[in-house]
């Protein structure tokens, strides 16, 4: 069943046409890659996805509870609730609090108070506080930086921030999680241990992925199905197997002469 | 019920009651005279408006130049009641409708203001603070510029433990989910929105608390001051809220507590250099700036948790 | 139609002083994103520049402007390299406060100095009267209106034309870039505030002209005036400052004749909401999205 289907997808900023007429059919559970040459408008329709921009023209339905709900245009945060997360490519820790400050502020929607008992302290306040905390642990473990969560995130190093954002993202209790080059900046060991946590959460969640990455290993290693965008098109889709080998492909990364 | 008796809140008891009994007791000997009453009730004032503007500015990080016009209505409402019912009765029911109303002029503010930015978000703020005291001061009921000339109806046990709920109050919200959404959009909005925090809701909410607080802080002021005039609640006032702010340490409530006490010193010190003051309190002002940026607590909040943490480090060094 | 024709003119010249304000307001925070609260003091100092050139030095209006001009843009760099310059890498939040700070010290020291009753600006010029129309001109609005206009040419020829003005784009587009390109920045930033200060003390002159009365304390509501302005228009926009500052003082001459003096300012203010609400960035101002 498809959890997320992009009909004619457009977006233009002036006259430039970042995403054009894209089409996008997304399965429960797929582990998804999205790449192109930089500037192909990956990140545009990510941000078209999450609601950080409103479409042009097109679609974007989401599976909500078993129907197909249209949130192209819906502000992020709403979005969010209905269960997309996303990481972002230029890091967007809250950077002057903590790692544990960081995950629990991403549970916002699961805490069952509201801010009036938080400011009388009724026992649901003590009791919500206490399910969160140790949740937002659980999911700093998950990432490997439980020992961690007391530093300041912009204390830590590029790698593990990025594991955080991956982090905060999981407290929404999404059921697609978008990373936005969730490698970029990291050395060959972090990677591979970004491949196997990315393996990780996704069994145990059981959740569709669906990254945006130019690392073309971790792609091809990783990924189920790759989407490649060409100035802002959809110029293939399919199995890595069939994107390697795809003449338009190795036209656009490439160039027209090989 | 076990965590709310805890020992840090313990501590913060005895500290909020052992202050007031050592103060209460000072003042009752004489030895505060009623020159540093005045100070003491004005330090009381300053704390409220400066903790409620903190929730705004530090916490939520929405740079409103408008307290000022909060405090003013919360001033005129408590004055007008006290004048027209009298006594205790009318500076309650004043200080209802003053909240309510500054709930509702909170609201009508926000919704449009609060999609503006930084520098614009605190010029259109500090635009409504004044066309508050523009209306003020044109209305008959509020007698003017001259003003409304009071009885005192507060006395220091209702002051200060209005204060100490306004503190309260502010400390457990920044505490809460909601403190910690607002937090988040003080740090990075777009992120914040990202992970499923309605952003709006929560910047039109500490607005809203932050202005319904200032309002007491206007009331204590009218029933303990015995005048208010429109020319009180300037945009000067909302700036002398926002020097208190900064130079606690945006965010840090207990900073600002500790500046307004400091600074409410430092002024009446100054009192007897009458002819300098100002030039001394303006030097202080940038010196401070310059070798404290970040103000005297930065974001940190002083707690009892970390003082006995610290404590235990120094006694584990020993031994 | 008389009125609103009568105070158009009136409001031109209020309006000329508010610009020439806003248009320091306007250049400061394009290069350092800061809100110099002192701003509305060195448009006082210049006023008072002006009238101990003209009391002491017996020096005539272009003289004098010129005396008001250079002494205000050195206090204004002298302001910027002891308290702004220290605070450069600190919260806009510290470095706005360090200028209400400095704001704070020019009005009490200029009270401890000067006093603080209000001082007669000495009559340089002549005040003639025409009426055209049925409308009332003064020689001092136009002194005030065509002073104003030749200031701001000189301005964007400088800004537009000269190689420090391309150096203060460079630094306010991106500091650090323009600092790897090899512009002194410190040095640009201080010429800013030269020209920035010059123009309010040009204008504190004016105004001393025009009211012939100036006090210690008279930057300060013209200051707010001129940073809403500034803001109207788009702060850090050039021609936003000049526009704002205009439509501002038109604004507010169209209420007091009309009868409303008591609520002019409240009317600036719901027009700037407004304004702001309908453009978030200001009239000229693009409203950038974050890049995400």
């Amino acid at each position: 069943m498809s959890v997320l289907k992009v009909s004619d997808l457009t977006r233009n900023f002036g006259g430039l046409c970042a995403v054009n007429h894209v089409n996008m059919e997304i399965h429960e559970q797929e582990l998804i890659g999205l790449i192109g040459p930089n500037g192909a408008g990956k990140t545009t329709l990510f941000n078209l996805l999450t609601g950080v921009y409103e479409p042009s023209s097109g679609t974007i339905e989401l599976n909500v509870d078993g129907k197909m709900k249209s949130i192209g245009g819906l502000k992020p945060y709403v979005i969010t609730s209905l269960g997309l997360a996303r990481t972002f490519q230029n890091i967007r820790l809250f950077k002057n609090l903590t790692v544990l400050d960081n995950v629990k502020i991403a549970m916002h929607k699961n805490i069952r108070y509201g801010a009036l008992s938080g400011i009388l302290r009724l026992p649901k306040y003590y009791a919500e506080e206490e399910r969160v905390e140790k949740e937002s642990l659980e999911l700093l473990k998950i990432v490997h930086l439980d020992h961690k969560k007391n530093e300041l995130a912009k204390n830590m190093p590029y790698g593990e921030q990025r594991r955080l954002e991956i982090a905060r993202a999981l407290a929404t209790q999404p059921k697609i999680l978008f990373l936005d080059e969730p490698a970029a900046g990291m050395n060959p060991q972090e990677t591979s241990e970004l491949t196997s946590l990315i393996h990780e959460i996704k069994e145990k969640y059981k959740i569709t992925i669906i990254l945006i990455e130019h690392d073309m290993s971790l792609v091809m290693n990783i990924c189920e199905r790759i989407y490649v965008l060409d100035y802002g098109k959809c110029i293939a889709n399919g199995t890595p197997e069939e994107i390697k080998n795809h003449p338009r492909v190795i036209e656009a990364y490439l160039g027209e002469e090989i | 019920m076990k965590k709310l008796f805890n020992r840090n809140n313990l501590c913060w008891l005895i500290l909020c009651f052992g202050s007031y009994f050592v103060l209460m007791g000072l003042m009752s000997a004489g030895i505060i005279n009623p020159v540093y009453q005045t100070v003491i009730q004005t330090i009381i004032v300053n704390i409220i408006l400066a903790v409620s503007l903190n929730l705004i500015i530090g916490i939520c990080g929405q740079f409103s130049l408008g307290h000022a016009g909060f405090m003013c209505v919360g001033a005129y409402c408590a004055g007008i009641m006290i004048k027209q019912i009298g006594g205790i009765e009318g500076f309650v029911i004043g200080i209802l409708i003053g909240m309510v109303l500054n709930a509702l002029i909170a609201l009508v503010v926000a919704i449009p203001t609060l999609r503006l930015k930084g520098d614009y978000l605190a010029i259109a703020t500090l635009g409504f603070g004044e066309i508050i005291r523009i209306i003020v001061l044109n209305m008959e009921i509020t007698n003017g510029a001259a003003g409304l000339v009071l009885p005192r109806v507060v006395n220091f046990t209702m002051m200060y433990f209005m204060m100490a709920l306004a503190i309260l109050i502010i400390v457990n919200f920044g505490r809460s989910a909601a403190g910690r959404a607002c937090i988040s959009i003080r740090e990075d909005e777009i992120a914040s929105e990202a992970m499923g925090i309605n952003t709006t809701k929560y910047k039109i909410l500490a607005f809203i608390i932050g202005a319904v607080i200032a309002s007491w802080a206007g009331a204590l002021y009218a029933g303990n001051f015995y005048i208010i005039k429109p020319g009180m609640f300037t945009f000067n006032k909302s700036i002398d809220i926002l020097v208190i702010v900064v130079f606690g340490g945006m965010g840090s409530i207990t900073g600002s507590v500790i500046a307004a006490i400091v600074l409410g010193l430092i002024n009446t010190f100054l009192q007897n250099f009458a002819g300098i003051r100002m030039i001394v309190y303006a030097l202080a002002l940038i010196l401070i700036m310059i070798f404290r940026p970040s103000g005297l607590l930065g974001t940190k909040e002083f707690t009892f948790s970390s003082l006995f943490e610290k404590l235990k480090k120094k006694k584990g060094a020993k031994s | 139609m008389t009125v609103f024709f009568q105070q158009l003119i009136n409001g031109l010249s209020l309006g000329s002083i508010y610009a020439l304000i806003a248009l320091g307001y306007t250049m400061v925070y394009g290069i350092i994103k800061l809100i110099n609260f002192a701003h509305g003091d060195i448009y006082m100092l210049g006023a008072y520049f002006g009238f101990l050139a003209i009391t002491y030095l017996h020096v005539g209006f272009i003289p004098a402007i010129l005396i008001a001009m250079a002494g205000s843009a050195l206090v204004g760099v002298v302001i910027e390299r002891i308290a702004y310059k220290p605070l450069r890498n600190a919260t806009r939040i510290a470095a706005l406060i360090t200028a209400i700070g400095v704001s704070y010290f020019l009005e009490s020291g200029t009270q401890k100095i000067m006093g603080t009753t209000p001082r007669s600006f000495p009559q340089v010029l002549n005040n003639e009267v025409y009426m055209i129309a049925g409308l009332r001109i003064t020689t001092h609005q136009i002194v005030i209106f065509v002073t104003t206009i030749l200031l701001m040419i000189l301005l964007q020829f400088i800004v537009k034309r000269t190689k420090i003005g391309r150096a203060m784009r460079a630094v306010s587009t991106d500091a650090n870039a323009a600092r790897l390109m090899g512009i002194n920045v410190d040095a640009t930033i201080s010429f800013t505030f030269a020209i920035g200060s010059a123009l309010a003390g040009a204008a504190g002159v004016l105004v001393g002209i025009y009211y012939s009365s100036i006090n210690p304390l008279m930057g300060m509501l013209p200051g707010v005036k001129a940073f809403i302005a500034a803001v109207f228009g788009g702060i850090g926009i050039i021609p936003g400052a000049m526009f704002g500052g205009f439509f501002i003082g038109i604004c507010e001459s169209i209420v007091t004749g009309y009868g409303g003096s008591l609520f002019k300012d409240a009317v600036v203010y719901v027009i700037l909401i407004v304004i702001l609400v309908i453009k978030p960035a200001g009239l000229l101002g693009k409203n950038v999205k974050e890049k995400v």
